[in-house]
C-alpha cells in the first residue's frame, strides 16, 4: 500500500519537473534548449523507430548505443574482475596491505581524464585505449572496498574456521569472500555509474568512429541540438536503468545480509 | 584424556602493561567427563579455553590432549563459543552451517547433509534446515552451534560461556540439551561458565578458578541423584551444599 503510494507520487513529481522543463522551454524559446517533447520525439525518430526484428532498434541506434554499452560493459568486467582479484588478494595480507595503502590512495586520488595522454601514449587512439582507460578509471573503488571488507571479517568467524580446520581455499571461497560482499557490492556500484562517465569520456576524444560519446560530438558539431540533448537524456536513462539492475542483482546476492541487519535493528 | 600442565599465559610480556591471564594450572580430565570450570569474570577462563583450542599459543606449561600437545586446533576437537550470532555464517543456511565442517572429514555431500540432518534433529531443529540463522531465536542460534559441533563427532568439546546469552528459560533447556546429547555422543565435555548453580547443575566436576592470574583453587565432584532436573535436583541437598561450596570458593578469590 504504502509501496504504491511512494510509487505515484514519484510519477507525479516526474511529470510535474518535466510539465515545467516544457513549460520553460516554449517560453524561453532558444533553440539552444528545445523542450522535452522535441527530444523525446527526436530520440524515437533517431533511435527507437526501427522494424520489429531488431527489437525497433534503428541502424543509428544499432551504430550508437550498442558499441558504448559494449565498452562500458567489458570495461566494466575488467575492471571489476581485477579489482575483485587483487583486492581480495591485498586484504588477506596485512602487511602487503599496510605497505602498499598509501601507493593505493595515491593512484585513486589522480582524476583519470588527467591521465587520458597517457593512455593514448601507450595505447594510441581506439578500442584498446578506451577499454584499458575505463578498467583503469573504475578499478580503485572496487579493489580498495574489496581490500578493506576482506579485512574487516569477523574475528570470531576466523577463528570458528580455525577450530573446524578449514583449507585456506575454503576459508577464502566460504568465509572471507562472503564477509568481503557487502563493501565489494558498494565498490562495484562506484564503479558502474563511473564507467558510465569514463566511456563517454573516452568516446570523446578523437579515434572514435561510433558511440554515444561520438553522437554527442557530431551532433554538436553540426549544431543538430535537439540531437545532442537526445544523446544526454539517453545516457541519463541509461544510467538509471544499470543502477536499478545492479540493484536488483544486489538485493538478490545480499539477501541474507539485508535481512540480517534488519533483524539487529 | 586432557591434561594441562603448569600453564601460564602473560598478554603483552615484557611491557609495563603485562597482563598475567593464567599461571601455573595443572588440571586433568578423564575421558568421557563433563567437566565444568568456574570462575570470577576476567579470570582468564577463555584464555584457558583459547589454550586448549590451540587458538592461542600459552606463553608458559603445555596442553596435551590424549597424549598429544597442542600446537594447533586438533582434529578431535570441537568448541561452541558464547557469541553464537558471530560464529555461525549468516549468509549460509542453518544445514550448510552444521555441514561446512565435514568437508575435512572424507564425507561426499550426501553423507555431509545427513549428517547434519541428524545433528540438527538431536538438538530438536529438524525443520530449520533450509531457514538462515537470522531467522531463529538466540537459543535457536546457539543450538545449531552444538549441531555443527555434534555433527563434527569430537572427542573433546569445548563450551565457553555458551548460555551467557540467553534468557533464563532457555538456558534451562539448553543446558539440558547438553546433558541429553553427552549422554548420545561418546565425548568429554569441559564448560566454561561463570554461573556457580549451572556449573554444579551439569557437570559431573567442578573446577574453580582463582581471579587473574588463573589457578585452580577448587576441585569438587558431583554426586546427585540422576537424571537431573531443573526443579527436583535444584532442592536438593546436595546441590544446595555444593553450590555454597563452589560460591564460597569463587568469592573467597574475588574478593581478595
Amino acid at each position: 500500500m504504502r509501496g504504491t503510494r511512494t510509487t505515484v507520487f514519484r510519477i507525479t513529481v516526474l511529470a510535474v519537473l518535466v510539465l515545467v522543463w516544457e513549460a520553460a522551454t516554449w517560453l524561453a524559446g532558444s533553440a539552444f534548449f528545445p523542450p522535452p517533447s522535441t527530444i523525446v520525439t527526436r530520440m524515437h525518430a533517431m533511435w527507437f523507430s526501427g522494424p520489429f526484428a531488431t527489437l525497433f532498434l534503428t541502424d543509428a541506434a544499432i551504430g550508437d548505443i550498442l558499441p558504448s554499452l559494449g565498452r562500458m560493459a567489458l570495461g566494466f568486467a575488467g575492471g571489476a574482475l581485477a579489482g575483485v582479484v587483487l583486492g581480495l588478494a591485498l586484504g588477506l595480507s596485512s602487511r602487503v596491505y599496510d605497505y602498499l595503502d598509501g601507493v593505493l590512495q595515491f593512484l585513486r586520488a589522480i582524476p583519470p581524464p588527467a591521465l587520458v595522454t597517457v593512455f593514448l601514449v601507450v595505447f594510441g587512439f581506439g578500442l584498446r585505449m578506451q577499454l584499458a582507460f575505463i578498467m583503469f578509471s573504475i578499478v580503485w573503488p572496487v579493489l580498495l572496498n574489496t581490500a578493506d571488507g576482506a579485512r574487516s571479517v569477523e574475528p570470531l568467524h576466523l577463528q570458528t574456521s580455525q577450530v573446524f580446520r578449514l583449507s585456506r581455499g575454503e576459508r577464502l571461497r566460504r568465509v572471507v569472500l562472503p564477509s568481503a560482499l557487502p563493501k565489494m557490492f558498494a565498490g562495484l556500484r562506484l564503479a558502474l555509474s563511473l564507467s558510465l562517465i569514463v566511456m563517454v569520456f573516452s568516446e570523446l576524444l578523437p579515434g572514435t568512429t561510433n558511440g554515444i560519446g561520438f553522437q554527442l560530438t557530431s551532433a554538436y558539431a553540426t549544431f543538430d541540438l535537439p540531437a545532442m540533448w537526445a544523446g544526454i537524456v539517453l545516457l541519463g536513462v541509461l544510467g538509471y536503468l544499470l543502477n536499478e539492475v545492479f540493484l536488483v542483482v544486489e538485493r538478490r546476492v545480499l539477501a541474507w545480509h539485508h535481512a540480517a541487519q534488519q533483524v539487529v535493528i | 584424556m586432557l591434561e594441562i600442565d603448569n600453564l601460564s599465559h602473560v598478554y603483552g610480556g615484557g611491557t609495563p602493561n603485562a597482563h598475567h591471564a593464567i599461571e601455573g594450572l595443572n588440571l586433568s580430565v578423564a575421558a568421557g567427563e563433563l567437566l565444568c570450570i568456574v570462575g570470577p569474570s576476567g579470570c582468564g577462563k577463555s584464555t584457558l579455553l583459547r589454550s586448549i583450542a590451540g587458538l592461542i599459543r600459552p606463553t608458559g606449561g603445555q596442553v596435551r590432549i590424549e597424549g598429544q600437545v597442542v600446537r594447533q586446533t586438533p582434529d578431535n576437537l570441537a568448541v561452541v563459543f558464547q557469541d553464537y550470532s558471530r560464529s555461525l555464517f549468516p549468509w549460509m543456511s542453518v544445514e550448510d552451517n552444521v555441514a561446512l565442517p565435514l568437508r575435512r572429514r572424507n564425507l561426499d555431500k550426501r553423507q555431509r547433509q545427513e549428517a547434519a540432518k541428524e545433528a540438527l534433529e538431536s538438538v530438536g531443529l529438524a525443520g530449520a534446515a533450509r531457514k538462515y540463522p537470522f531467522q531463529l531465536s538466540g537459543g535457536m542460534q546457539q543450538r545449531v552451534a552444538i549441531a555443527r559441533a555434534l555433527a563434527y563427532r569430537p572427542t573433546l568439546m569445548l563450551m565457553d560461556e555458551p548460555f551467557g546469552s540467553v534468557d533464563a528459560q532457555t538456558r534451562e533447556d539448553l543446558e539440558d540439551l547438553v546433558l541429553q546429547v553427552r549422554g548420545h555422543h561418546q565425548m568429554t565435555i569441559v564448560l566454561i561458565t561463570h554461573d556457580i548453580d549451572e556449573s554444579v547443575y551439569v557437570g559431573d566436576r567442578v573446577v574453580v578458578l582463582s581471579k587473574a592470574p588463573a589457578h585452580v583453587v577448587g576441585d569438587l565432584k558431583v554426586h546427585l541423584p540422576g537424571p537431573r532436573d531443573q526443579i527436583s535436583t535444584r532442592e536438593h541437598p546436595d546441590f544446595v551444599h555444593l553450590r555454597a561450596e563452589v560460591g564460597r570458593l569463587v568469592r573467597g578469590h574475588a574478593t581478595v
